[in-house]
């Protein structure tokens, strides 16, 4: 037995050092940040990869303050960042790839087709509480919002000028497929999500529906011509003293310009997000 | 367990008992039966050897299956040591004088305290002490090490359950012979618990693979191939868990490979058994 | 105090691993409580207890529903577990064909290792619909229960089943050689002799439930309002973590961290209370 652990023992030690050698030449690049960009940017690195070689960028989740933080302490080169930078944050620098809607959906077994702004307001504050007040069936209303300190809700409350405080939701979430899968569960509620993983869903026969807002439809169409007003920036941040062009590392300047270039438009959309106008 | 023939207030009793099984086994077949039949069409040769691709709703998993397995083996290889240890001294040398019982009460207590710890903390907390203090970055081997520390508690519960049921004559009569505690230990009480040893570890590499929040904060994101252990590669829970909730038509593969990680553990488990069988027949 | 040199060495190493496997959990703590700091030991540390709300954007931050959601599942789960485990365990043990036995162990084993993502996504699509059509949103309290007390049901039938298995054969063959039916020697002897391990498993999986994170997350809607029923949306200690932590910053950051350790209190409260337990059931022990 003694013999098998000793042999056992070295192979595993042979496997750790064989394990041990990377390619020397090889440059690399970390991301860190928001979960929603991180599938986008996991597509853009293979796409950057393919195209210059010798060079391996490495995108890690954590969520958008993992990004600010590690940039901040230089721990990684970029971060993502799925919100418009605050007055607080004056010693980074956003750089735009794309932007994200942010719709309301409605399960399709909901007769309702459409809210004005001041229903939704009503709606998640508690003030209006049955389907029957908006002409749908007589059901208590189920009022899926975001859990706080996420960009979504954060925009979400300052287009409807709504305080934290006086929202009143049933259903909590974190990421949109949750949302998604809350309203597609059930017929009384209401969600607000990301409009390109909405359409996804729906053109995968999922019972869910959006709604325009304020009179606008809510589509990836209307947020790329800007005329939806509920949406977010979804950004590569660097840190300040790196104005773009000479950021501290080449390749971090040349991953971000390729991540803006018409090159990088097709993947954004595969991902069913909007590419920024210009 | 033993033969012995049944009276009729048993077999009432027998029929009560027999009831919430039944219960749990059709919960679980009907959860089963949800991701084998989504996830069986899924599931082909190309999926387990390709590398995943358009964010994973795509291409295969086989990148994601070799970072879990080193992630697994690291964890093991850093957890079977300490909880053996742990669980022989808790089992057979605690008991012997005053302070031994009253460190091990405070031992046990730290690990039950460990198996509260919510795995998203256990996560931020690997990251802060092997990413970052140790300076190892998002690798598989700081995914490793922190998944060994998770499962620790789990591990020397199951495996100081083993090594009690050895009964007490087995070693009274060992050290009647003249033996160092040692090799009673090695010869006879780790051969005769190996069954119980054994599950104790398919219940940790059971909890290790369902691992979620601890190893997206450790060993990361990254989908690629893994070239060493200092590489960040994407487990198969963590795979599992962005496909569901962060990308928009992932449930497909979601399912395919919650689907690969069960078969993985049935592999794992009826193997072990197998080599185990065969260890103590030999050993006794 | 041992015979052979040996052992003195094979001790020494043995007590190393020890203290190795029981300083995890204080470096845990430490890094928590260095983490907590900055709001814990502020004007800011009562308030987890004194603030109207859990509204950590503007500076609210009351715990107080949030801990009793956390107590409502856990207490749920275990209590909706316990009794299926405690019963197939028996079952398996003395009840069931031996190949029954066999296959379950097998099956629970497997059960195990599923991602607590799947129990949630499954609850989340399956169960969290099925209470809707019963009586409010779905996502509450009871799916909860429900989800967490199936998530900890395999491990804890597997530790039951180890625990029963602890008991020496050499006590029941001779309960039965006695003439004492199956139910009377598992009620006398299988059950009291396995005391100790039953409670250890009982233990870590009220540990598990209470940490348990994703699974929660996604069934139990989350909400931050003082939990009231059955049908009512609750937030749990772990959810509340794992929900904000990827956007929180500077107090907000520490108040979740101070939210698990408050967490971690809680464990440590369970777990002094059943060493009270213990210790009251050696003294009746005694005395009787």
């Amino acid at each position: 037995m003694s013999r098998a652990f000793s042999l056992f023992l070295v192979v595993i030690t042979l496997v750790l050092v064989g394990c041990n050698q990377r390619g020397a030449d090889t440059e690399r690049l970390l991301l860190t940040g928001s979960s929603t960009m991180a599938p986008l940017l996991t597509e853009l690195a293979i796409a950057f990869e393919n195209q210059r070689g010798q060079t391996r960028i490495d995108v890690q989740t954590g969520g958008s303050s993992r990004g600010i933080t590690d940039v901040r302490r230089g721990l990684v080169d970029i971060g993502m960042v799925s919100r418009s930078l605050n007055d607080k944050e004056d010693d980074l620098q956003a750089h735009l790839i794309a932007q994200d809607g942010i719709g309301l959906i409605l399960n399709t077994a909901n007769p309702v087709v459409s809210l004005t702004d001041q229903q939704i307001v009503n709606i998640y504050t508690g003030a209006a509480d049955n389907w029957q007040l908006f002409g749908g069936a007589n059901e208590p209303i189920t009022v899926v919002s975001k859990a706080e300190g996420r960009s979504t809700l954060d925009l979400f409350l300052a287009y409807f000028k709504l305080p934290v405080a006086d929202l009143r939701a049933h259903i909590i979430i974190g990421d949109n497929e949750q949302g998604i899968k809350a309203v597609a569960g059930n017929a009384k509620a209401i969600g607000y999500v990301s409009i390109g993983a909405a359409e996804y869903s729906i053109r995968a026969g999922l019972p869910i529906k959006l709604i325009p807002v304020n009179g606008v439809q809510a589509s990836t169409d209307s947020v790329s011509s800007g005329l939806f007003p509920l949406s977010r920036p979804l950004n590569l941040v660097t840190r300040v003293e790196a104005k773009p062009g000479q950021v501290s590392s080449t390749t971090a300047a040349d991953f971000i310009r390729f991540a803006q270039s018409d090159k990088a438009r097709a993947l954004i959309l595969r991902q069913y997000f909007v590419p920024p106008q210009g | 367990m033993m033969s012995k023939a049944m009276s009729q207030g048993d077999r009432i009793i027998q029929m009560g008992l027999c009831c919430p099984a039944l219960i749990i086994c059709g919960v679980f077949v009907w959860l089963l039966f949800d991701v084998v039949s989504q996830g069986i069409s899924g599931l082909s040769w190309q999926f387990l050897t390709q590398l995943p691709a358009d964010a994973g709703r795509a291409g295969g998993i086989v990148s994601i299956i070799v970072s879990t397995f080193i992630v697994l083996i690291i964890a093991l290889l850093v957890a079977l040591p300490i909880g053996l240890g742990t669980a022989i001294w808790l089992a057979e040398f605690a008991d012997e004088d005053q302070t031994g019982m009253a460190v091990a009460v405070w031992v046990r207590r730290s690990l039950q305290l460990l198996a509260g710890v919510p795995s998203i903390v256990v996560g931020l907390f690997g990251y802060a002490v092997f990413c970052q203090l140790l300076g190892l970055g998002y690798s598989l081997l700081a995914g490793g090490l922190t998944l060994g520390c998770m499962i620790l508690p789990l591990l020397i519960g199951s495996l100081e359950a083993g090594l009690r049921a050895v009964p007490c004559t087995y070693r009274i009569n060992a050290v009647a012979l003249g033996l160092s505690k040692f090799s009673v230990i090695r010869r006879i009480l780790l051969p005769q618990a190996a069954p119980a040893l054994l599950a104790g570890l398919i219940l940790s590499i059971g909890r290790a693979l369902a691992e979620t929040a601890a190893l997206l904060f450790t060993s990361g994101y990254v989908t690629r191939m893994p070239e060493s252990v200092y590489d960040s590669g994407r487990v198969l829970s963590v795979h599992v868990f962005d496909l569901a909730m962060n990308v928009p038509g992932g449930d497909k593969n979601a399912y395919a490979t919650a689907l690969v990680l069960l078969l993985g553990l049935l592999l794992i488990n009826s193997v072990l058994k197998k080599v185990v069988n065969i260890w103590a027949a030999r050993e006794n | 105090m041992y015979r052979h040199k040996v052992d003195i060495k094979f001790v020494g190493l043995l007590r190393l691993l020890v203290m190795l496997a029981a300083c995890i959990v204080l470096l845990i703590f430490g890094f928590l409580l260095t983490e907590a700091w900055p709001f814990l030991f502020s004007e800011h540390g009562g308030q987890l207890f004194t603030d109207a709300v859990w509204h950590p954007t503007t500076g609210q931050y009351n715990l107080v529903p949030v801990i009793l959601g956390t107590l409502y599942t856990t207490i749920g789960a275990v209590s909706v577990a316990v009794p299926f485990a405690l019963a197939t365990a028996i079952f398996c043990q003395f009840y069931a064909p031996r190949w029954f036995g066999r296959l379950y162990t097998s099956v629970m084993e497997v059960l195990a290792g599923i991602p607590s993502v799947v129990y949630g996504f499954w609850g989340l699509v399956v169960l969290v619909p099925l209470v809707a059509s019963w009586q409010g949103s779905g996502a509450s309290l009871l799916t909860g229960i429900l989800v967490l007390s199936l998530m900890i049901l395999p491990t804890g039938t597997l530790l039951a089943i180890a625990a029963l298995k602890q008991v020496p054969s050499e006590w029941i063959q001779g309960s039965y050689a006695l003439g004492l039916s199956r139910w009377a020697t598992i009620k006398n002897i299988a059950l009291p002799a396995s005391g100790h391990g039953m409670l250890n498993a009982l233990l870590l999986q009220s540990t598990r439930a209470i940490g348990e994170t994703m699974a929660v997350l996604m069934v139990c809607g989350n909400s931050t309002l003082f939990p009231f029923g059955l049908f009512e949306p609750v937030r749990t200690l772990s959810a509340n973590i794992a929900l904000e932590m990827a956007y929180a910053m500077e107090m907000h950051r520490a108040a979740l961290y101070s939210s698990a350790l408050v967490l971690m209190v809680m464990v440590f409260i369970l777990l002094f209370l059943n060493q009270f337990q213990n210790r009251l059931e050696s003294t009746a022990n005694g005395k009787s």
